[in-house]
């Protein structure tokens, strides 16, 4: 960060002196990297499918696949090694054990619902109740979703992911050109892509409220793009003589500051939300770090790139 | 134009004062101390927690539809055998098969007349293979508007039972509403014994009175005789107060229902047997309990729940005046809940529980403290920065963020939307958002400026030109939004809709209300430096 100064072009004016983190008149050649962006950016995607199919498909909490949630809170006595061994005694050998971390002794078990017994949350803690004493842990959250709900809670978040990501691509297309559009489709479809990818590589389970913060990706990274696209066409009426590959740099140069900044702010405030916002709020505030860095990456190296793609079809 | 700037500011300055009043009573510290008229200045129901920070349980039952249209088929089969009986056609079988009666006659001739009679008494049911088909048997189903009627009257039925239940249980300010085709939702904020909240809604709680069957004739629960069926039941030991489970063989005809009963209380009778539901019926109830009890001493009447025999005491003599009591061994809170289950009436279809999510009261406490923290953390970095970066300008952004936030407060207040942590997420996301609007602006102006423009052009064009790309930008967030909501149960709507609301907010926040500021300070005078 460097307080820097410029002087305005105007002679009339005192010099203006900003506080800027991109001095002004910064011209990085965006547009001629993006051979090598777009080439990270698919490396990036294959990566993901790649672990996509390693993992057998996303790591699905209960709102997916149906099942049992419990959060239990432990003394601080009773370790992972305990808890899975009482419960294989007990007869629950496909439970899933995940230590939440953090300050507290907190766990999360997840348990298949067999059919026809919506109780197994009742008969798992009064199992662990029962060898480990009435008082060992507190049940602070619990949650059953039949098989039905669960896939149909799955077959809803797509639709929304697919409709948003569409969606978006069509208002570009309206407010723009559709070459903005298919730029704003792809690039979101990128950003999903990755930010699954980086839900994969750090095992966080797949629920709804990541879905949400998919959604909110979304929103976010098309506005991004919405910011450039809208510098294209005004700078398109401007520089009417410029190529469309240095209009193009120009208008990102000129609103990089502005991303910068906005990307900047939204993402420690996000990180506030990771450190701070406690394990319920965790996949969530991680969907959204990885989400929003991808999506700004996004709207410059992905959206634009392929908006040039188009340049001899439509160029006014 | 100053006129113009005036109205502005008393839009601005009178949103907030309506803003405060609808605010303050959801204000820790401030509410209790408002007078009693305060919270009728506008109505409004202030900002309710969602159950997963205050705590309670979110249930979500099916009702099992084709169930309640096989139990209206199985009462239909003895009024069409009385029918039949009186027209003498003849003996003829009348059985459920599946969602469709079958009847087997002796004679196919008189088919024809069958049908008459039916169509005539019955008219909602419809003979399947039409009345020119031929053979011994007949199938009939019901009338599709017959069954969508049934099916209506079995969500309504089960809707009004389960909110009775829940009231006896005594659960505050409970949500129970139908949802999709099928289901009921119930929403027990603050809830202490979810499982027992659980059991209570859950039982179908059909009562039945029918008498064990002959056992005479080689005949027994092994080898149950035509017209009676095997049953669990549960028997109380007389000296060790043990329960075990039992077989029984009851007749199939069932004698009287517990759609007669008209109070159901639990007592403490009986040391050994231990607490007991005594059953008062209504007039009807009594009367019919009477002749029943009277025409037949000295058999055993079943008192059967949800398909277990509970006991089957050898009726001693008439029974007059409608009282009956259940035993099978209960503690005091089965018996209770078995009274108020009882009291409140039987479900007209079984309900299964689908989906439930339970916040404990600890975790909901966490939750706020945790959001709150990251919002103010967050929230103060995020401003100081704004502050260094972009001085007197910043000063205006954040004050618009601050302004923002009560706006948006107050308007979730109004909706009487609830605020989940999903929607305090929300939240910090459209403060986010209403940052970028003013980071848009500000930049434009520092880059008008740059071209040499006055104070007052660089203004002027930096919100006209930044506006175009804040509205996009804004418009294509808004839509998740809506997506969102139409997509998302429960929390994701929560964020859904504070996000959509603060779009609102923030767009008049960080373009109208700053650049109003502008205006004032540019009304008539020229500004020769802007600190941005």
């Amino acid at each position: 960060m460097a307080q820097s100064s410029t002087s305005g072009s105007g002679a009339a004016q005192p010099p203006l002196r900003f506080f800027e983190i991109i001095p002004d008149g910064t011209t990085i050649d965006f547009v001629g990297l993006r051979r090598y962006s777009l080439g990270i950016s698919g490396l990036l995607i294959l990566a993901a499918l790649a672990l996509w199919v390693i993992r057998g498909g996303p790591n699905y909490g209960v709102d997916f696949v149906g099942g049992t949630m419990l959060h239990l809170r432990f003394q601080p006595e009773v370790g992972t090694p305990q808890i899975r061994s009482l419960l294989a005694d007990a007869g629950y050998r496909d439970v899933q054990l995940q230590d939440l971390g953090g300050a507290e002794n907190e766990f999360l078990l997840r348990l298949p619902t067999a059919p026809g017994n919506e109780n197994v949350a009742k008969e798992v803690t009064e199992a662990l109740q029962g060898s480990l004493g009435p008082d060992a842990f507190e049940i602070r959250r619990s949650e059953m979703v039949g098989p039905q709900v669960g896939k149909d809670l799955r077959r809803k978040a797509i639709l929304a992911v697919v409709a948003s990501t569409i969606m978006m691509g069509l208002y570009l297309t309206v407010r723009f050109q559709l070459r903005f559009g298919i730029g704003a489709a792809v690039a979101l479809a990128h950003d999903v892509a990755i930010t699954l990818g980086g839900l994969l590589l750090f095992n966080y389970e797949f629920d709804l409220p990541v879905v949400a913060a998919l959604l909110t990706v979304i929103g976010f990274s098309v506005n991004d793009t919405v910011i450039v696209s809208d510098r294209i066409r005004e700078n398109l009426r401007k520089m009417r003589r410029q190529s469309l590959e240095s209009v193009a740099n120009a208008s990102i140069n000129e609103t990089l500051s502005r991303t910068v900044i906005t990307t900047g702010t939204a993402i420690f405030v996000i990180l506030a939300l990771f450190i701070l916002g406690g394990s319920v709020i965790h996949g969530f505030a991680f969907t959204l770090l990885i989400g929003f860095v991808v999506g700004t990456y996004s709207s410059i190296f992905v959206a634009t790139p392929i908006v040039l793609m188009f340049r001899d079809t439509e160029r006014r | 134009m100053k006129r113009d700037v005036l109205y502005r500011v008393v839009l601005i300055a009178g949103l907030l004062v309506v803003s405060l009043v609808a605010l303050a009573p959801s204000v820790p510290g401030v509410g209790g101390a408002l007078p009693q008229w305060w919270g009728g200045l506008l109505g409004n129901r202030g900002i309710r927690l969602g159950l997963d920070l205050q705590g309670g349980s979110h249930l979500l039952f099916t009702v099992d539809l084709d169930k309640a249209v096989e139990i209206h088929l199985d009462r239909k089969i003895g009024e069409i055998r009385r029918e039949l009986r009186d027209a003498k056609v003849g003996a003829i079988g009348v059985e459920r098969d599946g969602l469709a009666l079958q009847l087997t006659l002796p004679n196919p001739e008189r088919r024809g007349e069958v049908i008459e009679i039916l169509g005539d008494r019955f008219p909602s049911l419809v003979v399947e293979s039409g009345a020119l088909g031929s053979g011994p048997t007949i199938r009939m189903t019901l009338d599709p508007r017959e069954i969508q009627q049934l099916h209506e009257y079995a969500l309504d039925q089960s809707l009004e039972t389960i909110r009775n239940r829940i009231d006896e249980f005594g659960v505050a300010e409970p949500s129970i509403q139908r949802q999709g085709r099928q289901e009921i939702l119930v929403q027990l904020p603050g809830i202490q014994e979810p499982e027992r909240a659980k059991a209570l809604i859950g039982r179908t709680a059909v009562l039945e009175f029918r008498f064990l069957a002959d056992t005479s004739g080689g005949y027994g629960p092994d080898n149950p005789a035509p017209g009676t069926e095997v049953m669990s039941g549960v028997e109380v030991d007389g000296t060790t107060g043990q329960t075990r489970r039992i077989r029984h063989l009851v007749e199939s005809e069932v004698r009287m229902t517990g759609d007669t009963i008209a109070d159901a209380r639990m007592q403490l009778f009986d040391q050994l047997e231990g607490p007991t539901v005594q059953l008062t019926l209504n007039g009807d109830g009594a009367r019919r309990f009477d002749e029943l009890t009277g025409a037949n001493v000295g058999r055993r009447l079943a008192i059967i729940l949800d398909g277990t025999v509970y006991s089957a005491p050898v009726i001693q003599e008439r029974i007059p005046g409608g009282r009956a009591q259940i035993t099978g061994g209960f503690d005091i809170k089965e018996a209770r809940d078995l009274a108020i289950v009882l009291r409140a009436g039987a479900l007209p279809a079984p309900v299964t529980l689908i989906e439930e999510r339970t916040v404990g009261p600890a975790l909901g406490r966490d939750s706020i403290q945790q959001g709150l923290l990251s919002f103010l953390v967050g929230g103060s970095a995020v401003a100081v920065f704004v502050l260094i970066y972009y001085r007197m300008a910043g000063v205006l952004a954040v004050s618009a963020l601050a302004l923002n936030i009560i706006y948006l407060l107050a308007a979730l207040s109004g909706f009487g939307a609830t605020l989940t942590l999903p929607g305090l997420a929300g939240i910090v996301l459209t403060l986010g958002m209403a940052s970028d609007a003013n980071v848009l602006i500000i930049e434009r102006i520092r880059e008008e400026l740059r071209l040499g423009k006055t104070p007052r052009a660089a203004i002027e064009t930096g919100y006209d030109r930044a506006w175009a790309a804040i509205f996009d930008s804004n418009l294509t967030t808004f839509l998740s939004g809506v997506i969102l909501f139409q997509f998302g149960s429960g929390p994701v709507k929560g964020f859904a809709v504070t996000l959509c609301v603060g779009i609102v907010t923030s767009l008049f926040t960080a373009v109208f209300a700053t650049r109003t500021v502008y205006e004032y300070r540019l009304a008539g005078r020229r500004l020769d430096h802007i600190s941005v």
